[in-house]
């Protein structure tokens, strides 16, 4: 990186460091914990609107909908996430290829279980086995928001439709009273007064989901434990112009102050809506937040 | 979500269009030095890294390389994440059963102990190796007890902590640990000679693939650039064809 780096066994120990975190590897580190914000970033809308449908699916007064809202709700909330998450992405990425193996090569006549291989014709691979790495690991990535958003999705409906029944009966009485129909009144007055009984759910949701990224390398990702454990590893002066010994205590506590800063910010951010939720609202906050004077 | 999905799919759709010519996917730990590692520059680097650059030279392919854990190695070799397996991997027969091998393209060689004294108990003791290695099943079937670790260097750190009496693996894996000597780590033991030499793993319906690396290596073989390669990384005492 700087042009002092180039025989770093002579330097002194600041310069030695600023040298050591800017190579490549490092930058590779540093862009791990990109992956780890926008992971967090897709998954919790794509989440939330899971959990919505989820909710609404739940209410349905159509038996069959409402049993599949349940149905996916008690499922995904009843098996443990690692084993979910290994099994959704082998599963799912075979579905998709299989499907897409019978949409290309209809005439393809061996079987695609051979033991323990899984094949399909090449031209269904998903992506395709010539694509460059990136396009393998973007693919990766999608499966794994994916994968996240059913499960925490499953969780978040289970908080909104918690929150939909909590909203006061006299409420949508009134509604009813003006002549509202089934549907006004549930966008109109039901769905902007339940976020204020869905955020506490939905606050500790989103700090679950912080602390479940590093999931994300069981799932292939290369995230920021892995190259924690990679670049805390001892590393020997043959292999490297910048040996050292086993540094992964620190490595790790790097991520745990991460962790922890995400938290806080978390935290702030989530107060904050809060309070602008609960404005007007006829909740013990709200009356509070009314006792306080005009905001 | 679906969006993004059939997003990725015709991305990689149309990208298959614009590369007409064949990617071979080169699968490696990027965790075993000298095999393989992952420089400075954050690049896969080592013997291995140098062997399928030629390879694939020789056996005109375009190779890419992919890193993967050594854990499920295997399984996402079949499942077609990537297309060989180039990662120190013995040749054995269990692995037969499961995957196709090219030819080894490093001799069969001996495994060793490392501890922190000469005294430490090999056959009693606790004694550190990766698991699903041909190493940790060899130290399950002495009379020490087996703790196994997922990389490599985890098991190096457990004989360094105490953890463990002794580490069980690859000599050349060992060697530049132990020249280096920090901790006062050393080679203890007797070598045990382990495995049918390495080779490059193949999914078994991959003939073809397999024929075409074995040409090359029997190429390389040949003209002597293997056993340059050999004593490059693993120094003037290593075993060579």
């Amino acid at each position: 990186m700087f042009s002092y780096c180039t025989d770093p066994d002579t330097l002194d120990r600041i310069r030695w460091f600023s040298c050591y975190l800017t190579t490549g590897v490092h930058m590779n580190f540093y862009k791990s914990f990109g992956t780890v914000l926008l992971l967090l970033a897709v998954t919790a809308p794509v989440a939330l609107a899971f959990g919505f449908i989820g909710a609404i699916a739940a209410r349905s007064s159509i038996l069959a909908i409402s049993l599949l809202g349940r149905t996916y709700t008690a499922m995904v909330r009843g098996v443990p996430d690692i084993a979910y998450f290994l099994f959704f992405v082998i599963a799912l990425d075979q579905a998709l290829e299989w499907v897409k193996h019978r949409v290309v090569c209809p005439d393809w006549t061996e079987p695609v279980r051979q033991g323990a291989n899984f094949l399909v014709c090449p031209a269904a691979k998903i992506p395709m086995g010539n694509a460059p790495q990136a396009i393998h690991e973007a693919y990766g990535f999608a499966i794994a928001v994916f994968t996240f958003a059913i499960v925490f999705g499953a969780f978040a409906s289970n908080v909104l439709y918690g929150a939909m029944r909590s909203v006061p009966r006299a409420q949508l009485e009134t509604a009813e009273a003006y002549g509202m129909t089934r549907r006004q009144s549930f966008w109109r007055i039901l769905v902007p007064q339940m976020w204020v009984y869905a955020l506490p759910g939905l606050s500790n949701l989103w700090m679950v989901l912080v602390k479940a990224t590093p999931l994300l390398f069981l799932l292939g990702v290369e995230d920021i434990v892995y190259w924690a454990r990679e670049l805390g590893g001892t590393k020997t002066p043959r292999f490297t112009d910048y040996p050292h010994g086993d540094w992964r205590m620190w490595y790790f506590l790097g991520l745990l102050v991460f962790y922890l800063a995400l938290t806080r910010v978390s935290e702030i951010g989530l107060e904050r809506l809060m309070r602008r939720l609960t404005h007007g609202q006829a909740t013990a906050g709200g009356d509070a937040l009314r006792r306080e004077g005009p905001a | 979500m679906k969006h993004l999905l059939l997003g990725t799919a015709a991305l990689a759709l149309t990208a298959t269009m614009a590369l007409a010519q064949d990617v071979v996917r080169m699968g490696t730990e990027g965790a075993y030095p000298p095999y393989n590692f992952i420089n400075d520059a954050g690049e896969v680097d080592g013997f291995e890294r140098e062997l399928g650059d030629e390879l694939c030279a020789r056996a005109e392919l375009t190779c890419e390389w992919v890193t993967n854990d050594w854990d499920s190695i295997i399984p996402n070799l079949t499942s077609g994440n990537y297309d060989t397996i180039i990662a120190g991997m013995s040749i054995t027969e269990e692995r037969e059963k499961v995957i196709d091998f090219t030819q080894n393209y490093y001799p069969p060689t001996a495994s060793r102990y490392m501890a922190l004294s000469d005294d430490a108990d090999l056959e009693g003791g606790v004694v550190a190796a990766q698991t699903n290695t041909i190493q940790a099943g060899h130290v399950a079937e002495t009379g020490a007890t087996l703790l196994e670790f997922a990389t490599p260097d985890e098991t190096v750190a457990a004989v360094r902590s105490g953890e463990a009496d002794a580490v069980f693996a690859d000599s050349d894996f060992l060697l530049p640990i132990a020249e280096e000597n920090d901790a006062g780590l050393k080679l203890v033991g007797e070598p045990v000679p382990l495995g049918g030499g390495i080779g490059l793993g193949l999914r078994e319906s991959d003939t073809e693939l397999k024929a075409k690396f074995d040409a090359a290596i029997t190429s390389m073989k040949e003209d002597g650039s293997l056993n340059e390669l050999l004593i490059k990384w693993f120094g003037e005492d290593t075993s060579t064809f």
